[in-house]
């Protein structure tokens, strides 16, 4: 099957005009028929079910939290970006596009990428708006920071809760369209599988995780903004409900997975502290702004970092990338620190960790100006980990954050699937092999408030509501019962692992050969080992039998049950790309001075994965990726 | 390090609940008060038994998910600090601990230390929330703002929803929940056309839920994991005061 990425004809920079012109507009009248199922409630869900409830559809939003304004957006700190150029520092949309192609390592698609720059803007306009508080400076007027990679400053923030400031908003307006009757809201809801018939999907199967009961849900299209699979390394910065399940299951019928392996590891995380460590926290990486990285220049030196005087300190980002110093793309930031650590010079129980020191900048601004920066995040560390970051400087190590890979999905947001759309972190599209900080909020938003509202009608014109399966069509009934099955089985279970001894294990092979670094050798070992372990999965693993109703084990056993299907394509990805891109860094292959080799004349394609069924290799197809403004070059931030 | 916990268990809203007795032997302080209950469900799962239903989502303090009795007290005895965020470092060694879950009328028991806090949404869903229709916000610069009234507004929009103000309320109050969003939109100019009708839809939505009324306890502040300062309650009555001479109710349209 041919891929068609439905970009439009012409310049880049009037794509997306061309596109809204070129859409098929649903009349007004008839836009209160069409019922759209929007999956998740998070930036992108939210802001889509808000705007597609605003313009008259009939909306069902399903979110498994308790409440819509609980996913896990919520939990951006640093900021979002836009183009406004506020700073009068040069800042442009066309450097907006670029920084954020390059930061991505020239594998993404560049029409999307240059819309996200260009709806940047608008997306700050809407959420002020909304409400939400954005910081501003004496003059009343918004205030900016730069963040990680970037050398303007663009960064549009609140406090240390950017995300749940915007996650608000989105909730705000997603909360009146429920009260006016255009969303209906199912929170504690769990969607299961997609219902995927005569080449279009057509509805949800969902459990209602209070009661247990599972139900089908019939629309004329479905909306998927199910947030990221970071949890299938177990410990991550995500909270610990994300899962892959919705995007597993729509994979499994038949949208393509697109670059699976493009995984984010963060580097500025709390370290682990023990083995009940049931998530890490991440301190956001804005930190980096007025924090000098660094480890003794000794291995394993046990002194107090007091006492270790500043020629036997080694400063590793400022000493090795002097133009970006400590403000280097966060892979760089995590593959330096994983480099030192492996060297035996980090820190910390373990050595696993390297100081983020503020002791300079303390000096120079004063405590007080850190405070009103950064003081919920010194106060969160201090809280977690017992020590003050006023006094002694923190330790950080990268952890699992982000996940540029998703459902594969055109210029529209629209999957492979007719009539299945993504949005943010769910799908694959605008951040390439690395995501930039803070740009995971701008895609959200910019997907669900202005993109998808934009083009669904041209999917939508393609159907008509009375074509609409009902839900009891045997199509949905067959699907609810392999649903239930599953559920029945995992009921059952009376083996003797826990659903998190498995999820552990999974996690640890994938950190150690598919995490910062990975290697031939290491990728084959765990497509070996990852069937096994998901057949003793089955085999062996022990869930509650209190019945279906508000089952938490029951939950997770059947996300860790995903993420073992789904392990095995975010390995084969890695394996296949056989080059180093981005945050897919291949040992193979690297510059003499340790950077990331990429391979564009073999590898400058965005691989969307078909699913062949379980314990089969899947089928790539690839998307040419071509460039017709911003070209390739090689990385360097030295 | 060693605890008892005594935490209620309770198999569902109508069936009866009681106190269960778990010892923990080998804690480390290191851990979260979450993570505690992880490491003994599954040790109640290795044994056959059923596991503490309770509801934690980011672990970070932000979601708002998570939330409980510990000793009566809600979200635990650490100021301004969630249990996912609560480390066992705080506790003396050989502690008992009662663990039970939020307590009030308006938010009725799911299992074991789950409540149902729907009526939080439904107090937003009443008028929590500035009608900007997607695509007509003017410039982002073109109100400015002064940084104080800004920040002022920020203090009140950090609240996370959790509940433990209407826990620690003896008359089970959502007031200073209420009073975070209306104090946090009505600060700011872009709220200031919907600010009577918003002050008068949520107290009217609160009043028709099963919560009860503020008199000035001041628990919900001293248990609220964010700090919101009951300041905000006064500036709620000072809206709805307002609102109420001048205006009078009505239903939220859909343009």
């Amino acid at each position: 099957m041919a891929l068609n990425a439905n970009v439009p004809a012409g310049p880049l920079e009037k794509k997306w005009e061309r596109r809204r012109f070129e859409t098929k507009l649903v009349n007004p009248a008839n836009k209160r028929r069409y019922r759209v199922i929007v999956v998740g409630s998070g930036l992108a869900g939210a802001a889509a079910a808000a705007s597609l409830g605003q313009l008259g559809y009939e909306v069902l939003c399903f979110c498994f939290q308790d409440s819509a304004r609980r996913a896990h957006s919520i939990a951006a700190q640093g900021g979002i970006n836009a183009a406004k150029n506020y700073q009068n520092d040069g800042d442009s949309v066309y450097r907006l596009f670029y920084d954020t192609i390059k930061g991505g390592d020239f594998r993404s698609r560049e029409s999307n990428v240059y819309r996200l720059a260009e709806i940047s803007n608008a997306i700050i306009d809407q959420c002020v708006a909304l409400g939400v508080p954005f910081a501003r400076e004496y003059s009343g007027y918004l205030a900016n920071r730069s963040f990680g990679g970037a050398q303007v400053s663009r960064t549009f923030y609140a406090r240390g809760q950017t995300g749940q400031q915007l996650l608000l908003g989105a909730y705000g307006a997603l909360s009146r369209q429920v009260a006016v009757g255009q969303v209906r809201m199912f929170p504690r809801s769990e969607m299961l599988d997609l219902i995927v018939t005569e080449g279009r999907a057509r509805g949800i199967v969902v459990r209602d995780l209070v009661g247990g009961e599972m139900t089908c849900h019939a629309a004329d299209a479905v909306v998927l903004a199910t947030g990221g699979y970071s949890n299938v390394y177990n410990l991550s910065t995500n909270a610990i409900g994300c899962n892959v399940t919705a995007i597993w299951r729509a994979h499994r019928r038949g949208a393509f997975f697109a670059n699976p392996c493009f995984t984010q590891i963060h580097p500025t995380c709390i370290p682990v502290s023990g083995d009940h460590q049931s998530k890490l926290t991440l301190m956001s990486e804005s930190l980096r702004n007025d924090g000098r990285i660094w480890v003794p220049v000794q291995a394993n030196d046990p002194r107090h970092p007091d006492e270790i005087p500043e020629a036997e300190r080694d400063y590793f980002l400022e000493r090795r990338y002097p133009a970006f110093g400590n403000l280097v793309p966060r892979d760089v930031a995590s593959r330096a620190a994983k480099a030192v650590c492996d060297q035996g010079r980090g820190v910390g129980p373990g050595g696993r960790g390297v100081y983020l020191d503020f002791a300079e900048s303390i000096g120079r601004l004063g405590e007080q100006v850190i405070r009103e920066r950064y003081g919920n995040l010194f106060e969160m560390y201090d809280q977690i980990t017992g020590e003050d970051p006023y006094r002694r400087p923190m330790r950080i190590y990268p952890a699992p954050h982000y996940t540029m890979g998703g459902l594969w999905v055109d210029y529209n947001l629209m999957s492979n699937v007719p009539g299945l759309h993504v949005l943010g972190e769910a799908n694959f599209s605008d951040h390439g092999a690395n995501r930039l900080g803070a740009s995971a909020l701008m895609q959200g938003l910019a997907d669900g408030y202005f993109i998808l509202p934009a083009v669904i009608g041209d999917d939508l014109a393609r159907v008509s509501p009375k074509d609409r399966f009902p839900a009891d069509h045997p199509a949905f009934q067959d699907v609810r019962k392999e649903a239930q099955e599953r559920i029945s089985r995992l009921l059952s279970a009376r083996g003797s692992r826990s659903v998190e001894s498995f999820h552990r294990e999974l996690g640890e092979l994938l950190w150690n050969s598919c995490g910062m670094s990975r290697n031939r050798k290491g990728l084959m070992a765990a497509l070996e080992r990852i069937p096994s372990l998901r057949e003793e999965y089955w085999r062996d693993v022990r869930v509650s039998n209190e019945g279906e109703a508000f089952n938490q084990s029951l939950e997770r056993a059947g996300r860790v049950a995903d993420f073992l299907e789904f392990a095995e394509l975010l390995v084969y990805d890695a394996l296949e790309r056989d080059e180093s891109c981005g945050a897919h860094f291949r040992e193979e292959h690297e510059t003499p001075d340790g950077e990331a080799l990429r391979d564009d004349a073999r590898f400058g394609y965005v691989s969307a994965w078909e699913f062949a069924g379980i314990g089969r290799t899947p089928v790539l197809h690839k998307e040419p990726l071509e460039f017709e403004s911003a070209h390739p070059s090689q990385r360097s931030y030295k | 390090m060693k605890l008892t916990l005594k935490i209620w268990r309770q198999e569902g809203p109508r069936a009866p609940g009681r106190l269960v007795t778990y010892p923990i032997e080998d804690a480390s302080p290191d851990m979260s008060f979450l993570e505690m209950l992880d490491v003994l469900n599954g040790r109640l799962l290795e044994h056959g038994e059923r596991p503490v239903a309770f509801d934690s989502d980011c672990r970070e303090g932000i979601c708002g998910m998570c939330g409980f009795l510990i000793d009566g007290v809600a979200q635990g005895p650490e100021r301004l600090t969630t249990v996912c965020q609560l480390f066992l470092r705080h506790f003396e060694n050989g502690v008992t601990l009662v663990v039970e879950p939020f307590r009030s009328r308006a938010l009725p028991l799911i299992k074991d230390l789950a409540v149902d806090r729907t009526a939080f949404d439904e107090i937003q869903q009443a008028g929590g929330f500035i009608s900007a229709r997607t695509g007509s916000a003017p410039e982002a610069n073109s109100i400015p703002i002064s940084k104080e009234v800004s920040d002022r507004a920020m203090d009140a929009a950090a609240c996370i929803g959790c509940a433990a103000c209407v826990a620690a309320c003896p008359n089970g109050s959502a007031m200073l929940f209420t009073a975070a969003r209306v104090s946090h939109l009505s600060l700011l100019a872009q709220g200031h056309p919907e600010r009577t009708q918003r002050a008068l839809r949520m107290v009217h939505e609160m009043e028709k839920l099963d919560f009860g009324s503020c008199s000035n306890h001041g628990e919900c502040e001293a248990v609220c994991p964010k700090g919101i300062s009951i300041d905000f309650i006064a500036r709620l009555n000072r809206e709805f005061m307002k609102a109420s001479v001048f205006d009078t109710m009505e239903p939220v349209r859909k343009v």
